[in-house]
């Protein structure tokens, strides 16, 4: 498996190659998916991109954490987590893309 | 949200720009990460989150009916974890 990673910038260039928009329209285009995707997420919305995966919102209850150095106990407040399940059709790609 | 509804909300943004090319620039975002962790990459968009590939261990698991004992494969599986700027918008900080 090469190790090699991603970043907006790729994201931006793809969209270039792939629709002829300027490399600096292509990355705002880029932002504002990731913005419109954080604010539905942050509104407490369920974001599901068909073939992709769905991103998700839970609340955690409030509970005692303890410091794994000292252990203190300390509150860990109640607080909001995103999950991301990957859609079947991500999960058989990213396992036959890495097979072997 | 679904897709469509993302669409149509950076098309609204962009008068300028057809709605076919704004349905390929969504898709292409997309496509691109999936593919990206396909060949075993990982994707990271710093504020929002990072997108890798993990190895789960071939193991000897069983049938929960019938209690018979089956090799599973090692296999990947794709896993998000969320950035710090999100985790901490979603918890008004």
């Amino acid at each position: 498996m090469s190790e090699k990673t991603l970043t907006r910038m790729d994201l931006a260039e793809a969209v270039h190659a792939e629709v002829g928009l300027s490399r600096n329209d292509s990355a705002e285009l880029v932002e504002s998916v990731l913005t419109h995707i954080s604010d539905a997420l942050v509104q407490n919305e369920t974001v599901k991109i068909s073939s992709f995966g769905t991103f998700s919102v839970r609340e955690k209850a409030a509970r005692v954490g303890r410091n794994p150095k000292t252990g203190e106990e300390v509150p860990i407040s109640p607080r909001r987590v995103l999950t991301f399940r990957p859609s079947h059709l991500m999960k058989d790609r990213i396992a036959a893309g890495n097979k072997g | 949200m679904i897709r469509s509804e993302l669409i149509q909300k950076i098309a609204d943004e962009n008068p300028h720009l057809y709605q076919r090319d704004v349905e390929k620039i969504v898709n292409t975002v997309f496509d691109t990460i999936t593919e990206a962790m396909a060949a075993g990459h990982r994707v990271e968009l710093r504020g929002f989150g990072a997108f890798s590939v993990k190895k789960r261990d071939a193991r000897t698991g069983r049938n929960p009916r019938t209690g018979e004992s089956v090799d599973v494969e090692e296999k990947h599986v794709p896993f998000f974890k969320t950035g710090k700027l999100l985790r901490d918008r979603l918890n008004d900080e």
